[in-house]
C-alpha cells in the first residue's frame, strides 16, 4: 500500500498544472473563483481551449479522440481544473450520451455526434426526469411513435439543466406503451431546433433559471437518431447510471469550497476576534474538513479500482452520498460564517459589469444563492435515498 | 498510488485468520476471558510462532522490519475475533518504544524476548489527572547516585497487571504540562515499591493502576534520552492509534456483516425486517461510515512511520476522530438493529460493541482529537 502518486502521475499533473496556469483565461477564473455567473461562451471558450491541447473529454479512449487517459489522470486533471477556477466541463456530452454512443451507437452517429461533442460545437442536455417520473425513472410517459423515417414525439421532460443552451438533447422516451415499463424505452438524440420543442426556465429558490422543463409536441425525430435498437433504451441508460462513477463526489470543488470557507471566517469577526480564532465554529470547519480528507481517499480508492480494472460499482454511491451532503455542509457553513451579513441577497452583483452598491463585503454575494442552490446536491443524479437503497441491496444484500 | 496489500500481508492475513478460526471462536474467548488471568498464554505463543509478534520489529531482533501496514493487518485481523491479548500494550506501544529509543543493550536485552511471546512490556504513562494530555505527568524521577528513584500513580495501564517490564514515564525536570523534562525508565514489574491494581475493563480486556513509592531504578534504565520523553511517547500514541483504527476496522466490518446476517434471518410482520427500508437505510449509513473509517485508517498506516512529526500529527487526530465517530455510530446501530437480543451478554454483537466502545475512548476521544485537528489548523496570523 502507498498512497503517493507516482513521478509518472506527478509530472503528469505539473503539466496539467502548467497548461491551466498558461491558457485558463483569468476573466473565466476570476468568476469561477468569486462565484461570479458564467455565460455560455465561458463555458465553451474553455472547452476550446483544452480541445485544442486534445483534452476536452478526458474521460474518452484514443480511439474515438480522448487522450485515453486512466482513472488516476482523469482525477489529476479534475482537481488541478477545480483548483485553478477553472469552470467544469459540461458532463451531459462528454461523460453521459458520449459512453452511450461508443457503446451502442451506429458508425455513422459515432462520426457524427463524437467529434462535435469533442470540439464543443454540440451542447448537450439530458431528457430523463418527467414531471411523474424522478426516482421511479422507469414510469416516464412522453410517447415516440413511429410514422414512416421518423418518430412522432409528444411529451415533457423537466429538471433539464441548462436546457437553453443546449443544441441536442437525450432522452428516453416510450416506444411501446404496451410492454412492462423497462421493456418500452428507447433512446433518441434530438435536435433542439426541431419544431415543437419548447424550452421553459423554472426558476429555482436561489431565483436562477439552470433548469428548466423541455416540452415536446408533434416533434418528428428521423429513425436514424435511434441509439441502438428500439425498446432496449432502459438498458442503455443503466449502462450510463453505471458510468456515473467518481464525478458526482465533487472533491475537487469542496476543496475550493474549504479555502473559501476559512477566508471567510477569518474576514468575519465575532466576539471581537476572528471567527476562525473562535473554537466552536472551528471545529465545525474541522470536522468538515476531516470528513472530506476520508471521501477524498475513498475515491482514490474507487480509482484504484478501476485501475485495477475492478469495476467500481455500488462504492459510487457512497461517494455520491458522501460528497453531496460535505457540499451542503460546506455551503452552509460558508453561509453562517456571515452570519448576520448572510441576508443581503443580491443575485444582481453576480453579473460581470455590476457597478451598483454591494451590501456586504463582495465575498458574501455568492454565499446564500450557493446554500440555497446545493439543496440540490442530495436529491439529482438519483436521491440519496435511491443511493441508499442501492446500497443496501447490493452491498449489503438486503 | 496502490491500496494492495503484499504477498506477504495478504499470507500474515490468512494464517491468523486460520489461526483465530480455529482457535478463538466465540465459545473459546468466553472462556479466556473468564480465567484468572483473562487472556491465554497459549494464544500469545501461537502468535509468536506465527511471527505476528515480531513483524514490525528490527530484523536485527528477530522481528522482519516492517511497517505500520503490517501492524494493520495483524490488527484487523485480530479485531474481528475480538482479540484480548495485550497486543497493543506489549508490542505496539511497548516493543515498538524500545525498538525506536532504545540502546543496543536494551533492544538485545527485550525484544527477542518479547517477539517469542516470553516477555511482555507495558506503557505506563496515564495518571489521575492526565486525561488524554501526553504531557502532564506528575510522577517523579529523582536523581539517586547513578541511578533514579521513582514516586507517582499510573492509572489505566493497559496490559499492566501481566507486564513483566513497565516502561515508567516520569519526570527529571519541569512541571505537569510542560513537554520537556519526561523521561522514560524500564521498570521490572516486581520490583520493590511497584505495587498494582489489576481489574478487567468493560470490554473484557486487562489493565491495572501502578503505584510507584520509591521505586529504585539503576541509570541503564533510561529509555531514550532525560527529559525528552514527550515526543517518545508522542509517536507511540501515534502507532497506538493506527493500530487500534486498524483493529476498529475488523470490530466494524463484523457488527455490519452480524447484523446485516441478522436482519435477513429475523421476521417480524411476516417478513424480514432486513426488508424495511428503515432499517436498510441506517445500516446503509454504518457501512457508509465503516468506508470512511477504512480510508482515513490506510491514510495514518501510510504516514505514521513517517518522519514529519506534523504531518503525523495532523493526519492522527484526523484519523482517531473519524475512527471514533464511525465506532460509536456503527455500534450503537449494531446493538439497535438487533433488538432485545443485541443487549445480551450471549450475543456476540454485545462483546463487539463493547470493545468498539473503548477504542473510541482510548488515546483520545472523538471531541479531543476533533479539537486537536483543529487547533492545529491553519489560520493565517
Amino acid at each position: 500500500m502507498d498512497l503517493r502518486y507516482t513521478a509518472e502521475e506527478q509530472q503528469f499533473r505539473t503539466e496539467v498544472r502548467g497548461f491551466i496556469d498558461a491558457q485558463l483565461p483569468p476573466d473565466i477564473s476570476d468568476k469561477v473563483l468569486r462565484g461570479k455567473h458564467l455565460q455560455r461562451e465561458d463555458w465553451l471558450r474553455w472547452h476550446r481551449l483544452l480541445h485544442q491541447r486534445g483534452w476536452s473529454t478526458p474521460n474518452w479512449p484514443t480511439e474515438f479522440g480522448g487522450p485515453g487517459w486512466n482513472a488516476a489522470q482523469q482525477h489529476i486533471f479534475e482537481d488541478e481544473c477545480a483548483d485553478a477556477g477553472a469552470p467544469p466541463l459540461m458532463p451531459f456530452g462528454i461523460r453521459m450520451v458520449a459512453p452511450v454512443i461508443m457503446a451502442f451507437g451506429s458508425r455513422v452517429q459515432q462520426d457524427r455526434f463524437l467529434p462535435r461533442i469533442r470540439s464543443g460545437d454540440h451542447w448537450w442536455a439530458q431528457g430523463y426526469s418527467e414531471p411523474g417520473s424522478g426516482s421511479d425513472l422507469a414510469s416516464l410517459r412522453m410517447r415516440a411513435e413511429r410514422r414512416g423515417d421518423a418518430y412522432v414525439c409528444n411529451g415533457q421532460k423537466t429538471w433539464t439543466t441548462l436546457a437553453q443552451y443546449a443544441d441536442w438533447i437525450f432522452c428516453l422516451v416510450r416506444t411501446a406503451p404496451d410492454r412492462k415499463p423497462q421493456q418500452g424505452i428507447s433512446f433518441l438524440l434530438i435536435d433542439m431546433k426541431t419544431p415543437g420543442v419548447t424550452v421553459r426556465p423554472i426558476y429555482t429558490l436561489d431565483g436562477e433559471a439552470e433548469v428548466n422543463e423541455v416540452w415536446f409536441e408533434d416533434v418528428e425525430v428521423p429513425v436514424d437518431n435511434l441509439v441502438g435498437e428500439e425498446n432496449q433504451g432502459w438498458t442503455y441508460a443503466k449502462y450510463l447510471l453505471g458510468h456515473e462513477r467518481t464525478g458526482n463526489a465533487g472533491v475537487g470543488n469542496c476543496k475550493r469550497w474549504l479555502k473559501m470557507l476559512k477566508h471567510i471566517a477569518t474576514e468575519q469577526k465575532a466576539s471581537g476576534r476572528r471567527l476562525i480564532d473562535e473554537p466552536r465554529f472551528r471545529d465545525r470547519i474541522a470536522q468538515v474538513e476531516i470528513e472530506l480528507m476520508a471521501l477524498d481517499v475513498t475515491m482514490m480508492r474507487v480509482i484504484a479500482m478501476e485501475l485495477a480494472k475492478r469495476a467500481p460499482g455500488p462504492e459510487a454511491s457512497i461517494l455520491k452520498v458522501q460528497g453531496s451532503e460535505i457540499q451542503q455542509t460546506l455551503t452552509e457553513l460558508m453561509m453562517h460564517a456571515l452570519g448576520p451579513r448572510a441576508l443581503p441577497f443580491q443575485p444582481a452583483a453576480l453579473e460581470v459589469g455590476y457597478a451598483g452598491p454591494l451590501a456586504g463585503p463582495d465575498y458574501a454575494v455568492p454565499v446564500t444563492g450557493r446554500y440555497l442552490n446545493h439543496r440540490k446536491a442530495s436529491i439529482y443524479a438519483g436521491s440519496n435515498e435511491i443511493q441508499r437503497n442501492i446500497i443496501a441491496k447490493h452491498l449489503l444484500g438486503l | 498510488m496502490n491500496f494492495d496489500f503484499s504477498e506477504e500481508q495478504n499470507q500474515l492475513r490468512e494464517a491468523l485468520g486460520r489461526l483465530l478460526d480455529r482457535g478463538y471462536e466465540f465459545g473459546r474467548r468466553k472462556q479466556i476471558i473468564a480465567s484468572d488471568a483473562g487472556w491465554s498464554r497459549e494464544l500469545w505463543r501461537q502468535l509468536a510462532e506465527l511471527g505476528a509478534l515480531s513483524f514490525a520489529l528490527p530484523e536485527a531482533h528477530g522481528g522482519a522490519g516492517g511497517t505500520a501496514i503490517d501492524t494493520l493487518v495483524v490488527m484487523e485481523a485480530l479485531g474481528r475475533r475480538l482479540v484480548v491479548e495485550p497486543y497493543v500494550p506489549a508490542i505496539v506501544l511497548g516493543a515498538g518504544l524500545v525498538a525506536r529509543a532504545g540502546s543496543d543493550a536494551q533492544r538485545a536485552h527485550l525484544l527477542t524476548r518479547v517477539a517469542s511471546g516470553y516477555h511482555l512490556l507495558a506503557l505506563a504513562h496515564d495518571e489521575p489527572d492526565s486525561r488524554y494530555e501526553l504531557a502532564r505527568v506528575a510522577t517523579r524521577a529523582r536523581a539517586d547516585g547513578a541511578g533514579f528513584v521513582l514516586d507517582g500513580t499510573k492509572t489505566v495501564v493497559l496490559g499492566g497487571s501481566a507486564a513483566d517490564t513497565l516502561i515508567v514515564s516520569a519526570r527529571t525536570a519541569g512541571e505537569p504540562g510542560d513537554p520537556d523534562g519526561i523521561s522514560l525508565f524500564l521498570v521490572d514489574a516486581g520490583a520493590p515499591g511497584v505495587s498494582r491494581l489489576g481489574y478487567q475493563t468493560q470490554d473484557n480486556h486487562r489493565a491495572a493502576d501502578v503505584t510507584l513509592g520509591g521505586v529504585r531504578v539503576g541509570g541503564d534504565a533510561l529509555l531514550g534520552p532525560a527529559g525528552g520523553g514527550a515526543a517518545l511517547v508522542e509517536h507511540a500514541i501515534e502507532h497506538g492509534i493506527a493500530a487500534v483504527c486498524g483493529e476498529a476496522l475488523g470490530v466494524m466490518a463484523m457488527l455490519v456483516e452480524l447484523t446485516a446476517s441478522y436482519v435477513k434471518t429475523r421476521k417480524q410482520f411476516g417478513v424480514p425486517i432486513g426488508s424495511f427500508q428503515a432499517l436498510q437505510h441506517r445500516l446503509a449509513d454504518m457501512l457508509m461510515r465503516v468506508e470512511s473509517a477504512r480510508s482515513m485508517t490506510y491514510l495514518l498506516a501510510t504516514t505514521v512511520d513517517s518522519a514529519d512529526a506534523a504531518a503525523r500529527r495532523r493526519t492522527t487526530a484526523a484519523a482517531k476522530a473519524i475512527v471514533s465517530q464511525a465506532g460509536r455510530f456503527v455500534g450503537q446501530g449494531a446493538i439497535q438493529l438487533h433488538g432485545g437480543i443485541g443487549v445480551t451478554d450471549e450475543a456476540p454483537v454485545s462483546h463487539y460493541f463493547k470493545r468498539m466502545t473503548v477504542i473510541t475512548m482510548m488515546f483520545g476521544d472523538a471531541d479531543h482529537h476533533l479539537a486537536r485537528f483543529s487547533d492545529l489548523m491553519e489560520r493565517g496570523a
